[in-house]
């Protein structure tokens, strides 16, 4: 098995090249066949991979492939080599199997598209440089995975590039993340230059015996690196260009912006959690911005009226929780929000994307509603996830991992009552946008009339994924509850388990806790939008409410801060050093070669009598010279 | 017949060489020029025959030899330009031809 490792990657990477280079000479079926189907065999051989190393797992621990030798400069020895352990498993299951799913819903999506073989190269490179980004065994090949999604992440979002707006968002996007990206890949030259190494066993084998526990240097790798994941991640205060690559088509939105790629930084702490361990400030830190951020964007994603930008905001609060259980020290919960956010997001996208598409391209949910009749598929699907999304107590996927999370806020080694507070707030929440969601989308009276219903092809994914939304989270139950933990056992060989503290109340305490606290928000939602709330209509005529509504609106206002912050500092810097002093020396130089150009091509004026005059002077002067030296 | 001395020679070519430069200087005819360029090429070689006379060696005479074919070469390609200059513009006038400018 271990010799096939090569063609997970290697099928997309293909499907990339044939679309790009032919694809304009080629049919939309046989488009559509190369561009979903290479995915969904990358997702078969997946699977059978997996089978085999949960059945046997590897003496070592890991699959290992070494493909072709890369570079070696002064030590730094790359291959482009694969390495699969389980958690890089996790992540290659997802990102295959839901890339897969996606791609067959495209195919339906995309249909009327101009671009469809555009689309689906993007897509497929994109997949391709992700499960790079996952599988590589050293991090000059992660890295090389990491700017590859992020290209495409900008050639997606800004796949419909006439649109006005839309390259500004792609521009946002990449900027931004830019920002991390060249923190953590000043993170990796500091790696290399303590540890002498890039391999990523070896990394953190050394880390261990070359730092010792909260050391300087390994702080400000950890630091750096976790900046990088702020960027691709969006946490906060990188999280701005999230809800704008919103622009992109909603499968995009689906895979990208919130099963695979935005889970990228939470990849890359895992990974490299001995680094982090080594240094509590960094672990207190990821904590940190992981709860801040839950909180922000879930309050943001409370007032959106965009369906997509409500979803943004949701993603970039569940990764929160995600960044908070590393932080923490509760690797196995934060990799199983992955796990279980993957499959309900990538559904809410998808069911979302169908929703817009009936409602001809209308985004705003209020302009929607009482689509529970019509659609039904998509109205089932589309509660579940949402319920999954809200924590559902004991019938959904969301439900296991975010309650693990909760708990470890508080009673794992790093945690805190303030994260657990600020974790149960965004449990709350969460719980009363998604019911707000459901109940605006889907009761009410209709108010656009739809149109075509989507066809076969994008309802059979959603209800695999609906499926999976309930289903993924029942192998790793509450300890107290059930003695399921097939996921933090497998996850547990590469990563450390989670210390527990002393002297705390019971694990049923706060999962009570939980479940009553998602239960409440769930039923203010309803309380609130369904049918006319009296409590609404008073605090739509309060300005207070208001403009806290509209600061939240704004995502707390920080594009505006930004814009304040260093947009406008820079454009204003740019505009007084427009003719840019360094350059002056230069067109000096320029400028008095031209001024004797000017002189000394007068006297070429073409005139005979000039020249033989020009001619005897010169001679004259030599002659003159000879004499009196 | 009194032995003319070179210094009396050198003072003749030297006139002559004026003559031939105030030629080119100020005459408008090119076909005049090229006659003011070939008395200053004849000063030369006058020059050259007085100094071999004066030294009494073989150089200054071989030296004039090679003005005069270097001469006879020039005439020929200077006059048959002259000859299509008056072809195309049907002027000799050097201060009409001065298109070679910057």
């Amino acid at each position: 098995m271990q010799q096939y490792l090569y063609l997970i990657p290697a099928l997309p990477l293909a499907g990339f090249l044939v679309l790009s280079l032919a694809g304009r000479y080629l049919s939309r079926n046989f488009i559509a066949g190369i561009g979903a189907g290479s995915i969904c065999i990358s997702a078969l051989i997946t699977i059978l991979l997996s089978a085999r190393f949960l059945q046997s797992p590897p003496e070592t621990g890991a699959y290992t492939q070494v493909l072709w030798h890369w570079f070696s400069v002064e030590g730094l020895v790359s291959n482009i080599s694969l390495r699969v352990d389980s958690l890089s498993l996790v992540f290659i299951c997802i990102i295959t199997f839901i890339g897969a799913l996606i791609h067959i819903y495209s195919i339906a999506f995309m249909r009327e598209d101009r671009d469809y073989a555009r689309f689906f190269a993007s897509m497929n490179l994109f997949v391709c440089a992700m499960l790079m980004l996952v599988m590589a065994d050293n991090l000059v090949l992660l890295y090389l995975g990491w700017e590859g999604v992020g290209l495409c992440s900008y050639l997606l979002i800004g796949f419909w590039y006439e649109t006005p707006g839309n390259y500004r968002a792609a521009n946002k996007a990449f900027v931004i993340t830019r920002i991390g990206d060249t923190a953590m890949i000043i993170g990796l030259f500091l790696l290399f230059k303590e540890l002498g190494t890039l391999y990523i066993p070896d990394v953190l084998a050394r880390a261990t015996q070359h730092f010792s526990s909260g050391a300087d240097g390994v702080t400000l790798i950890a630091i750096l690196l976790l900046c990088g994941g702020m960027g691709k991640s969006a946490q906060l205060p990188l999280q701005t260009w999230l809800p704008d690559a919103m622009a992109g088509p909603s499968p995009v939105s689906a895979l990208i912006h919130a099963a695979t790629m935005v889970t990228a930084g939470v990849y890359l702490i895992a990974r490299m959690h001995t680094i982090f361990e080594l240094s509590p400030v960094a672990m207190q830190i990821t904590a940190i911005v992981g709860a801040v951020t839950l909180f922000v964007a879930g309050c943001s994603a409370m007032v959106q009226t965009d369906i997509k930008r409500i979803l943004a905001y949701s993603t970039i609060s569940q990764i929160g929780y995600m960044f908070l259980a590393l932080g923490v020290g509760a690797w196995s919960a934060g990799i199983f929000h992955f796990f279980t956010h993957a499959f309900f997001k990538a559904l809410l996208f998808l069911a979302a994307g169908a929703v817009i598409e009936t409602l001809h391209h209308e985004h705003n949910i209020f302009k929607m509603g009482g689509l529970r009749k019509t659609m039904p598929v998509i109205f089932w699907t589309f509660t579940i996830g949402a319920a999954a999304l809200a924590a559902l107590p004991l019938v959904t996927a969301g439900f296991f991992s975010k309650d693990q999370i909760l708990w470890y806020a508080w009673s794992a080694g790093g945690g805190h009552p303030v994260l657990w507070a600020l974790a149960l707030a965004g449990a709350f929440i969460t719980a009363l946008y998604s019911t707000r969601l459901i109940l605006v989308v889907f009761w009410g009276e209709m108010k656009t009339t739809p149109g075509h219903l989507p066809s076969r092809v994008m309802t059979v994914p959603l209800v695999i994924l609906a499926f999976f939304s309930v289903a993924a989270g029942w192998i790793e139950w509450p300890h107290n509850i059930l003695h399921v933990d097939l996921f933090s056992e497998e996850v547990q060989h590469v990563l450390p388990a989670t210390v527990l503290k002393e002297g705390l109340p019971a694990e049923i305490v706060f999962q009570l806790i939980a479940v009553v606290v998602s239960l409440i928000g769930i039923y203010s939602g309803y309380s609130l939008y369904y049918g006319q709330s009296p409590l609404l209509q008073q605090w739509k005529q309060s300005p207070t409410v208001m403009s806290v509504r509209d600061f939240f609106f704004s995502g707390w206002r920080f594009d505006q801060l930004y814009d304040a912050l260093i947009v406008r500092p820079f454009l204003f810097i740019t505009r007084i050093n427009k003719s840019d002093i360094s350059d002056k020396l230069y067109t000096a130089i320029a400028n008095v070669s031209m001024l004797l150009n000017r002189q000394f091509s007068v006297t070429q004026n073409g005139s005979l009598r000039w020249y033989v005059t020009g001619v005897l002077i010169g001679i004259l002067f030599i002659i003159t010279l000879q004499l009196l030296l | 017949m009194a032995p003319i001395h070179a210094h009396t020679v050198l003072v003749v070519a030297a006139i002559l060489f004026v003559l031939g430069l105030a030629g080119v200087l100020t005459r408008k005819n090119i076909l005049f020029m090229l006659l003011s360029v070939e008395i200053m090429l004849n000063s030369a070689g006058l020059a050259f025959v007085a100094a071999g006379a004066r030294w009494q060696q073989p150089d200054g005479q071989i030296m004039y030899l090679f003005i005069l074919a270097m001469a006879a070469a020039e005439v020929s390609v200077a006059l048959a330009l002259v000859v299509q200059i008056h072809h195309q513009r049907k002027s000799l006038d050097i201060d009409q031809l001065k298109e070679l400018k910057d």
